[in-house]
């Protein structure tokens, strides 16, 4: 464990704050086939209090508040309510505990009003069966939103408000059918500064009433502006359950990433970098990026970072040709490339989808259909689909990455993950690309598979092709890539590259200072 | 995994799970054949093949492009609208200048312009195709009809009457159509890339766009090849039945679709062939023609056509589930 003044365990940690806590988990473990995505877990949550829990993607920080809000079923571990053990089976259980979680995605009816969301499924009956007693449904909603000192009319439908007060309406929806535990899920994501400052002070004051926050974060700033205590998951393990006043930013990344900073690693010596195959040039986009730089040498991998949202899918696609850009101009091989995905991959682009399943494969089709299907103009110049030479090159490629399949004629659903993968690519190298972007590519895949999809990497950029990777693990990139582009909410943040290429500096410039 | 190699040698001759698809469509079809035969005298007669051929070829016809817009995972609901101006505009051309030759180009470039009007509906306007057809076919009644105001265009020129009654070599002239447009349309699925990008859109639009097809393009295309052999069937009619009216074309676009569905085209895109609508179509066809034959009053038709679509349709369903 980290040094310093960290507070390393919970016993410490609940010495300092007195009492039962409102609901306790204790050794929650849960399992997803392949991952274990919660292990011995134990979070507490008390009254009047904002808990922050901290880590990096796939830590574990989504399970546990699925957990505890009944949507998932842990595999063991157990619940406590006020000191007495309790179950939570399903979200009716935790409801009656109180407990509310205000997802980044709305549960809200656009074309009902205010008062309506807030009570919908709840209505208050009228007087005449069927009908609801529209007058005291807006009176009660009123009530619960000067509650949390928003002021606004209940009766404004809700497709007019702003993300901000949709989430406002969301949380008075939550503290209608009090809720005493508020879990909040990076609510300030797509938020400006005004809107922060008010959520800000209405957490404030939700807190002096007893509720209970849990709050999801991967700004640093607002972990340390906001928070009683700091739990700390990496791995689907708890790390640490420190108080802010103890700990500092930095050693806070530190926990988060785990791992001892300076990792010291052997790959494949790379070739020395050619000519620029990629250089992107003040673009920006309506999909949430802008003012992005970047250049790709053949014979280079470099990765491209930042936490889950911060732009780089945007990014990926929109090199592509999948998605408009405003401004700003991408070159390949130095001529300037249009937006189109057709014209990216006649000119040697190619792009593996974050999602093989529904970006990167039609499934029902078989392994030959999909491998040629970027290749058909190269494969077949005339137009004229002849099945014998389809089928021949679809061997080759599946000779070549050792594609486990009993016949180019099956049906690619039937694959396993990785040999998915390895079709994508396949398609690619059936195209003849010279500049590849992969978004996430070991995403949902073995260890083996992984190890062969690096070797794989390896060997195209040693024949010369370019390479921009996508991965949200940090390690992955550190390993790989020669030098990495950091982004942040839609910017790149900074530029790695050799001893400074590290899992800490990679979490430190993607996240919110 | 490790004894692949055995797997590969012996499925390279298993036949594919369309193949096998076609060959129930062909056993169903015989079936229904050997016992029509026995329970009929006329089914078995020269005249009564003829006629059910004949029938068949204009269900293919209006069906075989709708097989690749279904394919598409999209549809056309306007055909039978599409048939009916044509065959209007078609009829109007003929009697105007005596032409058989214009009055085909007529109705074959008026189908053809209705599909693209289609198809651009669908991408560049990115309204769904079920709702876009669904309009224009409503558009298209109504020009139709006032376009016609009434009233009924008959007697065309015999050369022309020849493309729907005639005959070559005692077979009738529609037959020599559909087959022509079967190997076309089998040509064009199986073994153009452009058929092979139409499956791709089909089986996932997505993944077909991010590998370089050049969706929009296709589906324009699809469209107005529906459109296209919409305006073919609409010429068949008109020199079959010798006059055009306003509503000629009411009641065929359901039965197109009944066509494909029982052909083995998945509504979902990605899987089925314009074959498998051949078969479809002669199946259908068959089966009313036996009711006929048989003496079934024909208010029964409407049901017996749902009950063979509901079961062509999860028979399909359910070999796929097996396979995968």
């Amino acid at each position: 464990m980290a040094s310093g003044s960290v507070v390393s365990e919970a016993p410490n940690g609940a010495a300092r704050i007195a009492g039962v806590p409102l609901f306790e988990l204790r050794g929650i473990s849960k399992a997803f086939p392949g991952v274990k995505a919660l292990d011995d877990v134990s979070f507490d949550i008390r009254s009047g209090e904002v808990h922050m829990l901290v880590g990096e993607n796939g830590a574990g920080k989504s399970t546990l508040m699925k957990v505890l809000c009944g949507a998932y079923r842990a595999d063991s571990g157990s619940f406590f309510y006020n000191g007495e053990p309790v179950t939570i089976d399903d979200p009716a259980a935790a409801r009656q505990f109180g407990i509310a979680v205000i997802f980044q995605e709305f549960t809200l009816v656009p074309y009902l009003d205010i008062a309506q969301n807030i009570f919908l499924g709840r209505e208050i009956p009228g007087r005449l069966p069927g009908f609801i007693d529209q007058r005291r449904i807006h009176s009660e909603a009123k009530r619960v939103l000067d509650l949390i000192g928003f002021d606004i009319d209940p009766h404004l439908p809700l497709h007019r408000l702003g993300v901000a007060q949709q989430q406002m309406v969301e949380i008075a929806k939550a503290l209608s059918q009090d809720a005493r535990i508020l879990v909040m899920d990076e609510p300030t994501a797509a938020l400006s500064d005004r809107e922060t400052e008010r959520l800000f002070a209405m957490i404030k004051r939700l807190k002096d009433s007893g509720v209970a926050i849990v709050y999801i974060s991967h700004r640093l700033g607002e972990v340390f502006a906001l928070g009683d205590r700091i739990t700390v998951l990496r791995d689907g393990r708890k790390i640490a359950s420190v108080l802010p006043a103890e700990t500092t930013p930095d050693q806070l990344v530190t926990l988060m990433v785990g791992r001892p900073v300076d990792t010291t690693y052997t790959r494949a010596s790379r070739p020395v970098p050619g000519k620029v195959a990629l250089e992107v040039t003040n673009l920006s986009g309506p999909s949430g990026f802008s003012d992005i730089n970047l250049t790709v040498r053949a014979g280079e991998i470099v990765g491209l970072c930042g936490l889950v949202g911060s732009g780089r899918s945007e990014v990926a696609r929109a090199i592509f040709g999948a998605d408009r850009i405003t401004a700003g101009e991408i070159r390949l091989f130095g001529e300037p490339i249009g937006a189109s995905p057709e014209e990216s991959v006649r000119r040697g682009m190619a792009l593996i989808p974050e999602n093989r399943k529904t970006q990167g494969l039609a499934l029902n089709r078989s392994v030959s259909d999909n491998i040629i299907l970027a290749g058909l103009r190269k494969l077949f110049p005339s137009g004229l689909y002849v099945p014998r030479r389809a089928i021949k090159a679809a061997r080759a490629i599946i000779d070549k990455l050792r594609i486990a399949t009993p016949t180019p004629r099956r049906a690619v659903a039937t694959l396993s993950g990785g040999n998915q993968q390895k079709v994508v690519i396949g398609k690619w190298l059936n195209a003849d690309a010279r500049f590849f972007i992969f978004d996430e590519p070991t995403r949902g895949i073995d260890v083996g598979a992984k190890a062969e999809i690096f070797r794989l990497l390896d060997h195209l950029v040693h024949d010369g092709a370019a390479v921009l990777m996508i991965s949200s693990e940090q390690i992955e990139i550190v390993h790989i890539c020669d030098r990495a582009y950091v982004m942040r909410g839609g910017h790149i943040a900074g530029e790695l590259a050799h001893h400074e290429l590290t899992e800490a500096n990679i979490v430190r410039l993607g996240i919110h200072q | 995994m490790s004894s692949t190699p055995n797997i590969a040698a012996r499925s390279r001759f298993a036949p594919s799970r369309d193949a096998m698809q076609a060959l129930y469509r062909l056993l169903a079809v015989a079936l229904l054949c050997i016992a029509l035969t026995a329970l009929s005298d006329v089914f078995f007669t020269t005249n009564n093949i003829l006629n059910v051929l004949r029938q068949t070829a204009l269900l293919f016809l209006m069906a075989s492009g709708l097989t690749l817009v279904i394919l598409t995972a999209g549809l056309d609901l306007s055909v039978g609208a599409n048939i009916a101006l044509s065959a209007c505009l078609a009829a109007s051309v003929i009697k105007a200048t005596g032409s058989p030759l214009l009055g085909i180009a007529t109705g074959i470039g008026c189908g053809a312009a209705i599909g693209f009007a289609n198809g651009i509906l669908v991408t560049a306007l990115r309204i769904p195709s079920f709702i876009a057809t669904y309009g224009m076919m409503w558009m298209l009644t109504g020009i139709t009809y006032y376009y016609m105001a009434g009233d009924t265009i008959h007697g065309f020129p015999p050369e022309f009457r020849q493309l729907g009654s005639g005959y070559l070599l005692g077979v009738p002239m529609p037959v020599y159509v559909m087959v022509l447009f079967l190997l076309i349309g089998w040509f064009f699925a199986q073994r153009t890339i452009w058929g092979q990008q139409i499956y791709a859109i089909g089986a996932n639009p997505v993944a077909a766009r991010l590998s370089g097809v050049p969706v929009e393009r296709r589906l324009v295309l699809v469209y107005a090849v529906s459109g296209a052999m919409a305006g073919l069937a609409s010429l068949i009619i008109l020199a079959r039945i010798n006059s055009a009216q306003g509503d000629i074309g009411e009641e065929l676009t359901l039965p197109a679709i009944a066509a494909v569905l029982v052909g083995g085209t998945s509504l979902f895109g990605g899987s089925g062939s314009v074959a498998g609508t051949l078969i479809g179509a002669l199946f259908l066809t068959l089966v009313l023609n036996g009711m006929n034959l048989l003496q079934i009053h024909s208010s029964w038709q409407p049901l017996v056509t749902g009950v063979i679509i509901l079961l062509a349709v999860w028979i399909d369903n359910r070999t796929r589930r097996s396979d995968a």
